[in-house]
């Protein structure tokens, strides 16, 4: 082997050991990389009991109720829901349909949130667009 | 062709072809940032959810691919370097780091400051936070290991094998939001569909190639400055600096 092809190997054995490295490293993580658990995986039981986690997503249509600084809405995933309580302020993007990520714990089928964050989803739009395909859709259920 | 490499890649002559070509960078960059400002903050509609935060994005994105694009320069320009041993192409990684930090830097910056109104949050720990972040620390580590050592020969050996080893973390960051749930949105922008109206998708690609051309002029003038530093003791350089005294 010449010294070049010995250079070329020890690159390919670099790159190949840290791919190895790093599959191995995120499989022993598994799902503790993940952010959020959504309300399906709290009901089935993976979500940490007693302890605080994040849930994640849509808030569903009609269940937002304010009282001062609490509000009290539910967090679907359209399988499984849970009511989520919680006193602060909600950000921007806080609205019925939205997808949000919370950080709080259960406690008798209640989830006590302690932060409220709004997830945004990938799609951009003016707000002229949005309202026609909102249409669109009202009728195409007509 | 491995002929004509050679010459172009031998550092005089770069120095000098180098010099010619950064109008042809320098000037399309200046255009298409001007129109793409224009498009970003004038043109594109607000957005029906976002109003006109979403003007945040078109910085904040194009910088994002920049991180991402300028560190496999990097460490390809790295591996070039290490196994064929050109000159150019340590130079050429060399110089990219700092540029490429100051992309990772501003795509960190302007989604934090998205995030406060929009998500709620200056920063939380997500898969694509978190790997973009890491991004930055390696760039950081690249130039710190660089300039750790007196011969930038041995500098760039060491400085190669942490860039091509770092490479791994950037299938991580692109598809961090696939395969982990995440605050961070996915993809707007793929092959097959573009989930994004027509005049912001423009203002993103117009911003994005100005600043394709900008990591173009500001790598060749500083790699024509690496070069005179690398190359001090040989003729060339000393050439080029009698004529610099010349002209001035």
């Amino acid at each position: 082997m010449t010294k070049r092809q010995n250079r070329m190997l020890f690159v390919a054995l670099l790159v190949a050991g840290a791919i190895l490295a790093i599959t191995l490293l995120l499989q022993a993580l598994g799902s503790n990389t993940n952010y959020f658990y959504s309300p399906t995986e709290v009901a089935e039981g993976k979500a940490p009991v007693g302890k605080s986690f994040r849930l994640g997503g849509l808030v569903a249509k009609g269940s937002v109720k304010r009282k001062d600084m609490k509000v009290n809405f539910d967090v679907t995933d359209n399988k499984n829901k849970f009511n989520i309580e919680y006193t602060g302020i909600l950000p921007d993007l806080f609205r019925e349909g939205q997808g949000i990520i919370t950080t709080g714990s259960l406690v008798d089928g209640t989830f006590l949130a302690t932060e409220v964050l709004a997830k945004h989803d990938e799609n951009y739009m003016p707000p002229e667009v949005a309202d026609a395909l909102e249409k669109a859709k009202e009728s195409k259920q007509k | 062709m491995w002929k004509w490499i050679q010459a172009f890649a031998s550092p005089q002559n770069f120095y000098y072809t180098a010099k010619k070509i950064i109008p042809w960078f320098l000037y399309p960059f200046i255009a298409l940032t001007l129109v793409g400002l224009y498009w970003a903050l004038i043109k594109s509609p607000p957005d029906y959810q976002q109003g006109d935060s979403v003007r945040i994005m078109y910085v904040h994105v194009p910088a994002a691919w920049m991180s991402l694009f300028i560190y496999v320069v990097m460490a390809v320009a790295g591996g070039i370097g290490l196994i064929w041993q050109i000159k150019l192409a340590n130079v050429v990684a060399v110089v990219s780091a700092p540029i490429g930090a100051a992309f990772t830097f501003l795509a960190l910056v302007t989604g934090a400051v998205w995030g406060k109104p929009m998500w709620g949050t200056w920063w939380v720990w997500d898969a694509r936070l978190t790997s973009e972040l890491i991004l930055l620390f390696l760039y950081l580590a690249y130039m710190s290991l660089n300039n750790a050592f007196d011969n930038p020969k041995t500098a760039s050996k060491a400085s190669s094998v942490l860039a091509i080893v770092g490479l791994v973390n950037i299938p991580i960051i692109y598809y961090s939001v696939e395969w982990w749930n995440s605050l961070h949105q996915g993809s707007s922008i793929g092959v097959t569909k573009v989930s994004m109206h027509i005049d912001m998708f423009i203002a993103l690609l117009l911003i994005s190639f100005a600043f394709k051309f900008l990591y173009g002029v500001l790598i060749l003038m500083r790699a024509r400055d690496e070069l005179l530093v690398r190359e001090q003791n040989s003729r060339w350089v000393k050439a080029v600096v009698m004529e610099g005294k010349n002209n001035d």
